[in-house]
Order: structure tokens, then sequence, then C-alpha cells
């Protein structure tokens, strides 16, 4: 009872922000571009342009409604629906990220049980951990010699590390009574591995996995704005060049809602994991 | 003829911390006859967890061996069942899980129904049944989790049955339905069983011998005492056997001084066996009404 007449209050809340908040922008916008005040140097230079201008919150909501009543059209290189730019970018995402997945979770398995590769294997994180995605870029291009296949391989390189290190750190911290439980029932380390390490240390792994989606859907926005062609970055690059702010502040709220789904989607697996001690 | 379970000359020793080094125990020699019911007091920190880990198999002495049935003990076997003091299930497993777990190790050729089976049987043994069985261990009593752990050692009928302080957390009532529970389980098998605790009355109401460890360091196994009260026991009517009282003094004072006194001391070559004790106020050759006897016999 309490808790739902919280939540209850917490959506009116919620809902009257938005509304002022759509209201004050409303409101600001016609101050912004009333065209008669402008001199003449700002109407020569342009800037009295509608279309420059800042949209006022129902423009942007009209474009939804059109962009998202029919999302998959597909006018030619630069003119493509939303739903397809996005599908674009999660496609590259999830590409990138499974085979980061692949490698950094046995990878952090191995490190997290040896100390021996914990020792090895630390000082090539701590070195390649901080770089910038984008900084491989150049280097990707360079040597994969395709763009789509470089934006997948930064997205690759950013969402291995959290996955690695948390792995690594999950596995490490399992708890020794738990390992001698499988040890008094002679279970190999096969065995030990999948029926108790793993479930030990999944709601840890799943940390991981979820800082790594977040990194990945803030990542492959700028990577597609490098590499060009196809995906909401690129939209988002494009529409600026277009000078339609109406669609590039549309694509920005996309992009938010889009990320929000994969934190949730991992979210709910990593609950599914999680236990209680 | 050795003993089923034999420990020689066990010694353990850690580093101290400081560059030196801590010896817990030295050269402890003790057997387990097959099917009796051992347990081991001693204080806090004198090395009894140590010694449970070894014979599980789970740690390995500084030297010495430990034989069972003829075999050395080299790593944790599903011969040796252990009861960890803190239960040990696993948490996302729920309750039938963690006893299937265990059973389905123990019987790989068993097919699902089988395991299923015979868990719950062991559990319904210790009184767990119906709606409780899928829960998950967080969501049970620590009496309930002790079961549970408790179930999923029995269910595999080890040889040897390794309990440490298995009833530690529990209350007076619990742990009394329990320890009943566990007589019950224990007397209709051929186990042995090694258990340690810090209650005096609870060791008497178990144990066939207790076995008394002086304070560390340098501890050792000093007396093993025969419980000269009959079974089948009950916790109201041990109360009022004659030797209970004389028992009872005899362990009370070993803790509260002896063990002090005897501490520390190196006892220099040889293995260290502790010295068989029998109090018996019942022997026909005893007026009645006497003080209690205390005979140490020295091999
Ligand atoms: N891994 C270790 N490294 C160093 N010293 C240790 C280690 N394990 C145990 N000890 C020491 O060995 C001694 C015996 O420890 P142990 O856990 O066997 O005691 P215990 O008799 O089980 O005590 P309690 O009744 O409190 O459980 C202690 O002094 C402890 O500090
Ligand atoms: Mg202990």
């Amino acid at each position: 009872m309490p808790t739902s007449s919280l939540n209850f209050r917490a959506a009116i809340l919620s809902l009257t922000l938005l509304v002022v908040g759509l209201l004050i922008w409303e409101a600001a916008i016609p101050a912004q571009k009333a065209v008669g005040e402008l001199t003449e140097y700002e109407l020569l230079t342009g800037a009295g342009q509608p279309k420059a201008g800042v949209p006022p919150p129902s423009e942007v909501i009209a474009k939804a409604w059109e962009q998202l009543s029919n999302p998959f059209y597909d006018a030619g290189p630069n003119d493509k629906g939303i739903g397809i730019q996005i599908g674009y970018s999660i496609y590259r995402v999830l590409v990138g990220y499974a085979l980061a997945a692949v490698i950094a979770i046995p990878l952090g398995f191995l490190i997290g049980m040896s100390p021996l590769a914990y020792k090895a294997l630390n000082p090539f994180i701590q070195v390649l951990r901080p770089i910038s995605p984008l900084a491989w870029m150049p280097l990707a291009l360079f040597v994969i010699q395709d763009s789509e296949a470089s934006a997948i391989f930064v997205i690759f390189i950013c969402s291995i590390w959290p996955m690695l290190i948390n792995t690594a750190f999950g596995v490490a911290g399992v708890r020794e009574d738990w390992v001698n439980v499988a040890r008094t029932h002679e279970l190999n380390p096969l065995k030990t591995a999948f029926t108790v390490i793993l479930p030990a240390a999944a709601p840890t792994i799943l940390t991981g996995m979820r800082i790594s989606i977040g990194i990945a859907w803030l990542v492959i926005v700028a990577a597609e704005m490098l590499v060009g062609g196809t995906g909401i970055g690129y939209y988002v690059w494009n529409e600026w060049n277009n000078l339609d702010l109406t669609s590039v502040i549309f694509s920005i709220l996309m992009i938010g809602v889009v990320g929000m789904g994969l934190d949730a989607a991992l979210g709910f697996v990593q609950r599914a994991v999680s236990y209680a001690e | 003829m050795k003993p089923f379970l034999s420990v020689e000359n066990m010694t353990q020793r850690y580093p101290d911390g400081q560059g030196g080094e801590l010896t817990v125990f030295e050269d402890a020699t003790f057997g387990v006859e097959k099917g009796e019911f051992v347990v081991i007091l001693g204080h806090s920190g004198c090395g009894k967890s140590t010694i449970m880990n070894i014979l599980a198999g789970l740690s390995d002495p500084t030297s010495g061996v430990v034989i069972m049935d003829g075999t050395e003990v080299k790593g944790p076997s599903l011969d040796r069942g252990v009861v960890f003091q803190n239960y040990s299930l696993l948490p996302w497993l729920s309750t039938l899980k963690n006893v299937t777990f265990g059973v389905s190790a123990r019987h790989p050729e068993w097919s699902r129904a089988q395991v299923i089976e015979h868990s719950t049987k062991y559990l319904a043994m210790v009184g767990l049944e119906g709606d409780v069985i899928h829960r998950k261990p967080s969501q049970l009593s620590g009496g309930m989790r002790q079961r549970v752990s408790i179930a999923r050692a029995f269910a595999n009928h080890p040889k040897l049955l390794l309990l440490d302080e298995p009833f530690g957390a529990l209350d007076a009532l619990t742990r009394g339905t329990i320890q009943d529970e566990l007589l019950k389980i224990w007397s209709g098998t051929e186990q042995t069983v090694f258990m340690i605790t810090h209650d005096i009355d609870e060791a008497i109401l178990l144990a066939d011998r207790i076995l008394l460890m002086t304070n560390g360091p340098y501890a050792r196994v000093a007396e093993s005492v025969e419980i000269t009260i009959p079974r089948p026991r009950n916790r109201t009517e041990i109360i009022e056997h004659p030797n209970y009282y004389a028992i009872r003094n005899h362990l009370v004072t070993f803790l509260g001084k002896r063990s002090k006194e005897m501490a520390g001391q190196k006892t220099g070559e040889g293995s260290n066996r502790p010295t068989p004790v029998r109090i018996d106020t019942t022997e026909p050759e005893e007026p009645e009404n006497a003080p209690p006897a205390l005979r140490a016999v020295n091999e």
C-alpha cells in the first residue's frame, strides 16, 4: 500500500515536471525567433531562417509522430526511416558486444581462477582499458579496411573491459565454502565451473555486462558519426548537416529510449540470476 | 588391527605473520572405530576445524597421515560427508536442489525421478516437507538450513560424517529436535560420526567417546573420555543417570582448568596419543554412592 501510493505520487510528479518543462520550452521559442525584430545583418546572414532555430516541442512531437508511424521506409542512402537507422545501430552493438562476451567471460574465468593468469595479464588490461574506444578507429579502418567491421570492432573493444574485469572479480570472489561443497562432492573442474562458480559469480558478471552494454550504446553513436553510411549516429549528424534540428532532437530522444531498453533487458537478466545469501 | 579412521602424527603449522611459525598441534595421533560417534571438545582456536578440514581432505597437514578404511586420505571424497559450520548451502538453488546436487553427484547413473525421490525422503527425515523444499535457503530459518545441510550429507551415505559445530547457531529448542533427528538417522546406519561442538551437554548426549583438546598453540588431543551411559539416551533421562554428573564434572574441570594448565607444552618426541578415561560409578565392584572413580589407563 505505502509503496503503491509512493509510486503513484512519483508518477504524478514526473508527469507534472514533463508538462511544465515542455510548456516552458514551448513558450521560450517564439521570443527567440520573432523575425520582425531581427536586424538587417541577421536577416542577411540567415540567422532568421526558421529552420536554424531550436524547434518548439510541438514540432518535435509532430516529427516523432510522422517518423514513428512509418519507421522502416527506405528512400535511398540519405533518407531512411528511424527504425532502419536504429536497427543498424543495434545490430552493430549486439554483434560487437556478443563477440566481446564470448572472449571476456571465459578469459575472465581464467583470470579469476588463476593468480598466475591474473598477474600476467593485468598489465595489459591496465594499459588497454583506459584507451578511448574511438582512438582505435583509424587503426581499425586501416587494418580491417571496412567501415562496418571497424564500427563493430570499436564496440567490441569498448565492451570487453567491464565484462572481463567483473567476471574475473566475480570468479575470484566466489566463497571458498561453496567451492568446498563442490570439492567434497568430487565434482570435476568443468562441472564445478558450471554448477557452482558460474551461478555464484553470475550477478557480478551481469553487472559487468550491464555496464558494457551502456558503454557500447554510448560509443556506437560517436562511431557512426565517424564512419557514416547508416545508423542512428550517422542520422543525427546528417540531420545536423541538413540543419533539421527537429530531427536531431527527435533522434536524441530515440537514442535515450533505446539505451534505456537495452539496460532494462540486461537488468531483467540480472534480477533473474541474482540470489540472496 | 588399525581402527577405521586413523590419524597418525598429524602436525599443522602456519606462518605466524611475523616471519616465524605457529604450531597449532603437533604429532596428534588418535583413532576412530567404525560406527562410532566421536565428539571433539576444546576451546576456540585450539585447532578443531583444522583437524576436521584435514579429515575431510580439504586441506593437507604440514606432516602426518590420515588413513581411512586402509587407504590414505588424499583430497576430498564422497565417502566423507561434511556438514559445515555455516551450512554452506548454495543460495541460488532451492532446498530440494541443494540436496539433489549432492545425490546426483553420488549417483550419476540415477534417473532424475530417482534422485528427487531419494532427496525428498531425506528432507522429510529431517522434518522438511511440502512447500518448504521449493524455497531458497535465504527464505529458511537457521534451523531449517541446518537440517537441509544435514539431509544433504546423510542422503549420500558417507562412510564418515564430519560435523563442524553443526548446531552452533540454533536456539535450545531447535537444537534438541535436530539432535534427536541426528541420533535417529545415525542409529539406523553403519555410519561413523566425527563432530565438533562447544556444548558439553550436547557432547554427552550424542557421543560414544569425547576427545578433549588442550588450548593452543601446541594443542593436544589430551584425553579420550568414554561416555558410559547406555543408549538410547534421552535428554531428560540422562541427567538422572549416576554417571552423568561424574562425566560432566570431569569435562568441565578439563575445559575450565586443565586445558589451560596443559596448554603450550611442547611434548617432545613421539606421537601424542590421548589418555583413555573411563568413568563408571555403576560398576559392580564400586560401592554405591562412592566418589566417581577416575581411572586413567596409559597405553
Ligand atoms: N590459514 C591459516 N593461517 C594461519 N593460521 C591459521 C589458519 N587457519 C587457522 N589458523 C590458526 O589455527 C588455529 C586453530 O584454528 P581453528 O579454526 O582450527 O580453531 P577451532 O578450534 O576450530 O576454533 P573455533 O572453535 O573458534 O572454531 C587458530 O589459532 C588460527 O589462528
Ligand atoms: Mg572452528
